[in-house]
């Protein structure tokens, strides 16, 4: 049974215009959510990742941030035509995000309960006690105490904090959870434990999630489908079985190949050489075409325009266009690995 | 792609250029040193050349900018009062940093003992308001400029010896300084090639804010009466002498204070400007 | 209740206070012994002989050791006698006591004003930074700073006092002469805490707390002054306290300019005149004031900042039950 569409991004492009340059952060980016689905968007640091987030959310950086392009279709209205006011309605309530870094995310002279409060009281017209007592209840359901309700975010560790932010960030019941990297900051051990606890209660609550990450590891268990994000665009798309079985861009190869193995005794790790390009100083054909082992000659003149091999997993690539039929791209032992 | 490859001091100088401000600052700073340093050359007449005919003159040819209560113009008494301000602020600025970088260095470096006591004396001498204290060593010591040099001097010590000392201290736990221990480099040295490099960058900005506020406590000093003496032109002083005759002539009030304001704004906005380029991410 | 760690907190730097605070008027009465300048030749004049001089310095005990003086005075001290003015033989104490008020009471209408300017124009220019109001305020800011504080008061007076009469120029009989100096003292304080009220501010509107809290919905206006200014302000408080101490400095010279009959004026005549038991009682007295001022800022500002606090209140005994829950929630 298929559900429905919740979020459609359509071809958002979004600038940061500081005292000297214009950074072209997202250049063209449609992505499509359904409701209960979880999507993984990965991609190296200065992809665009957070930019898009952030633009889901309203949250761009004034003065600095400007939207160019495109639509953002949620519920079937356009977040981007929306005033302000109507926005912060849809903020925390109808979608919510929690950030990277636990350890800043809490106000550090508010009450922790209180500052979950102050997210149920901002979309449901309840008495402050009754909204304690939702507030409460969020704690125990991230697993800590309610009795610890009046306590401040420094006598917290990062793992609890984390778990506070996403109590505030589901106390309202959202549609759409955007997660910024929400367990990179966190030890590995207490990652295990946020991710698992984020994917039960998103199941639970029918939450959709975008959640960002760079690690290939936690989309392989977290995630039903997936976005490649590299110097503002996604490079690939599809669901995490298209992705892992048969990555197309090699980009995303070139992710997969990097990964260390266990299992393979190897001298040297395989990264992918060079640096994305300059956001400020783009080049003309495929953004990806300086660091490509394959690049053709039409790589650095055109851009490759977006296409589907197989239902739902589309690619931007040129030489995916030529090579697919051929199958030569089928598989690569490091991606059936991690699955 | 470019890429221009510049040192450190290139790249400063670079986002300081841009800084339109501090740009303004630094102008007038070198205009005003040069005012100062060639006195001799560019004021009219010597500072305390009195005309008792021609007192409270208003401004003519012969005199740009009229004459005080004794006939010396004012103009020349600007212009040198620029040499004796100017030494003021810079000389307790110099004097207290060398103090101050003195003793901070010392009580950083060595710690334990040495520093406990050197920080309580510096406490001694910061725990009464600091213009009280410049007001107290300069009247004890005696009116005169280089009196008052060094009671400024004096009680902005601590200060400057709290910042060297906390630069130090967070410098020296760092390991490229017991890499240099470990091959075996003596202490000064070590304080000298890698310590002080680290803490000259804040060092910089705090020394140009205060020689503004230098400035101005060299000049609030004389206006009471313990700096620069007469029949010496200093801004200070000059206002302090114009006080009495406010009322009619408030022009000689107005003149030195003016000069002491678009001095020490300059030597601001260039600190200001200076901190800024030297380490963009304090800016926003 | 959990104050214990407060209160000998405070002893102690009570404690710590005291041998500082003294030291001061060692090294006073140390530099009034170097400098040449005798009290007693002043006091009788140009024209006294030089036995009159030796017998006055007899009398006023100028001819016995250092130490001995020293450790005297300090003996005084601990009864609370400071000594009697050389001059006016009246008794120190009693002096610093009547004119005390007026320098506290100058420093505190200016702080008030400062406080009641600077903070609200700090929080504005932070709001509205990469405006053209926030490049005037930081250049309104300079200005003030610039400019020495007993010169924008002659100007105070040649306006409102010589060309308008709205106040006097000279003294503080009626309420009207308090408001030049007062004016005057603090405007450069008032910049001085703009200034860092703006940085303070925009250090904290781009934390990711205010970003959550965006995010979660809030309004800007309650983003802005609920949550970034209420954390922006603690740091202020450390400022307004050395300011409040710095202003205490700057009133030896407003009391002159106004012929104020405040502790500052008074400081600087027995300066002026060598008279030694005054100096080191004022002195004694500005630092004392000085350093309770500084001990009472951090208590407030421990007191505010609940990080800060717990280090500070709250009781070590927990029960069973407590405990138990504790480590089981530690183990996540």
């Amino acid at each position: 049974m298929e559900s429905n569409v919740l979020l459609e991004v359509k071809d958002l492009k979004v600038e940061y215009h500081t005292d000297e340059t214009v950074v072209h952060a997202v250049n063209g980016v449609s992505l499509t959510l359904r409701e209960g689905e979880t999507l993984g968007l990965v991609g190296e640091t200065g992809a665009g990742k957070t930019t898009i987030a952030r633009t889901i959310l309203g949250i761009l950086p004034k003065p600095q941030g400007h939207v160019t392009q495109g639509e953002i279709i949620f519920e079937g209205r356009n977040l981007l035509e929306l005033s302000e006011k109507e926005m912060r309605k849809i903020r925390g309530g109808k979608i919510a995000m929690i950030f990277q870094d636990p350890m800043t995310a809490l106000n550090p002279i508010e009450r922790v309960g209180d500052q979950i409060t102050e997210a149920i009281r901002l979309h449901n017209k309840i008495s402050h006690a009754e909204a304690v007592l939702r507030s409460m209840d969020m704690l125990e359901m991230v697993g800590i105490p309610k009795e610890r309700y009046p306590e401040f975010p420094h006598q917290f560790s990062g793992g609890m904090k984390q778990r506070v932010v996403i109590a505030m960030a589901l106390a309202c019941n959202p549609k759409l959870l955007l997660a910024d990297e929400p367990t990179t900051a966190l030890d590995v051990t207490i990652q295990a434990q946020v991710l698992a606890l984020m994917r039960d209660l998103t199941k639970r609550l029918g939450t959709s999630v975008i959640l960002i990450t760079h690690d290939l590891g936690v989309v392989a268990s977290t995630c039903q489908s997936v976005a490649v994000a590299y110097a503002g665009e996604i490079v690939e798309y599809g669901t995490v079985y298209h992705i892992f079985n048969n990555p197309l861009h090699p980009y995303t190869k070139g992710l997969f190949d990097s990964l260390p193995d266990l299992d393979v005794s190897k001298k040297r790790l395989k990264p992918i050489r060079g640096m994305m390009p300059d956001p400020t100083n783009l080049p003309e054909g495929c953004t990806f075409c300086e660091r490509c082992d394959y690049a053709m000659e039409i790589c650095a003149r055109k851009k490759p325009a977006v296409y589907e091999p197989e239902q739902g997993h589309t690619v931007r690539c040129f030489l995916a266009e030529r090579r697919v039929t051929d199958g030569a791209f089928a598989g690569s032992a490091a991606s059936e690995k991690v699955l | 792609m470019k890429s221009k490859k510049r040192s450190r001091l290139g790249e400063t100088w670079h986002r300081l250029k841009k800084n339109k401000a501090a740009v303004i600052g630094l102008v007038v700073v070198i205009i005003v040193l040069l005012v100062a340093i060639f006195a001799p050359l560019l004021a009219p007449y010597p500072y305390d050349q009195q005309d008792l005919s021609n007192v409270y003159a208003k401004p003519s040819r012969e005199h740009l900018l009229g004459t005080d209560k004794f006939g010396r113009d004012n103009l020349s008494r600007l212009i040198w009062g620029s040499r004796n301000s100017l030494i003021m602020g810079l000389g307790c600025v110099a004097l207290g940093t060398l103090f101050g970088i003195t003793v901070g260095s010392i009580a950083g470096y060595f710690g334990g003992r040495v520093d406990i006591v050197i920080m309580r004396i510096m406490d001694v001498f910061s725990c009464v308001p600091m213009l009280l204290m410049c007001v107290v060593i300069a009247a004890i010591l005696g009116p005169s400029i280089q009196n008052a040099i060094l009671a400024i001097a004096i009680s902005t010590t601590p200060s400057c010896a709290r910042l060297i000392r906390a630069n130090i201290l967070t410098v020296r736990d760092k390991e490229f300084v017991e890499a240099a221990k470990a091959i075996d480099a003596k202490s000064p040295h070590i304080i000298l090639r890698h310590i002080l490099p680290n803490a000259i960058a804040p060092t910089i900005v705090a020394t140009t804010m205060n020689i503004g506020n230098s400035i101005i406590s060299g000049a609030t000093l004389s206006f009471i009466g313990l700096g620069a003496q007469p029949p010496l032109a200093e801004w200070g002083a000059m206002l302090s002498e114009g006080r009495n005759y406010m009322r009619q002539h408030m022009e000689l009030v107005l003149y030195p204070g003016i000069c002491i304001m678009i001095t020490v704004l300059a030597f601001n906005l260039l600190g200001d400007g200076l901190r800024d380029a030297l380490d963009p991410r304090l800016k926003n | 209740m959990g104050y214990e760690r407060l209160t000998r907190y405070i002893i102690r730097r009570l404690l710590w206070m005291i041998p500082v605070v003294l030291g001061v008027t060692f090294i006073v009465m140390l530099l009034l012994e170097l400098t040449p300048g005798d009290p007693a030749r002043q006091l009788l004049g140009h024209f006294a002989t030089e036995e009159q001089i030796e017998q006055a310095r007899e009398e006023m005990g100028l001819n016995r050791p250092l130490i001995t003086r020293y450790f005297d005075y300090l003996y005084g001290v601990t009864k609370g006698d400071l000594g009697v003015s050389y001059f006016t033989k009246g008794n120190v104490w009693d002096d610093i006591m009547v004119r005390f008020p007026y320098t506290l009471l100058i420093v505190t209408i200016s702080m008030f004003i400062a406080i009641c300017t600077g903070i609200p124009i700090g929080v504005y220019a932070a709001t509205h930074q990469y405006t053209w109001k926030d490049n005037a305020s930081i250049v309104a800011s300079l200005f003030c700073v610039s400019m020495p504080n007993f010169w924008f008061a002659l100007i105070l007076v040649n306006i409102f006092a010589i060309k308008l009469g709205w106040v006097p120029s000279l003294g503080v009989e009626t309420w009207k002469g308090w408001i030049l100096p007062s004016v005057a003292l603090s405007i450069g304080y008032s910049a001085t805490l703009a200034r860092q009220t703006r940085s303070s501010m925009l250090e904290q509107i781009r934390q990711d707390y205010v970003t959550t809290a965006r995010a979660k919905g809030q309004t800007e206006r309650v983003v802005i002054y609920k949550h970034a200014l209420k954390n922006a302000l603690i740091p202020i408080i450390t400022i307004v306290g050395s300011v409040f101490g710095a202003s205490l400095g700057g009133a030896v010279i407003a009391e002159t300019i106004f012929a104020i009959p405040g502790l500052g004026s008074y400081t600087l005549s027995a300066l002026t005149s060598r008279d030694y038991p005054v100096v080191q009682g004022s002195v004694l007295y500005f630092a004392v004031m000085y350093s309770v001022i500084l001990l009472l800022v951090d208590i407030v500002y421990s007191m505010v900042d609940p990080r800060i606090r717990s280090q500070f209140v709250g009781t070590k005994k927990r029960s069973k039950k407590e405990k138990k829950q504790r480590s089981e929630v530690l183990s996540q």
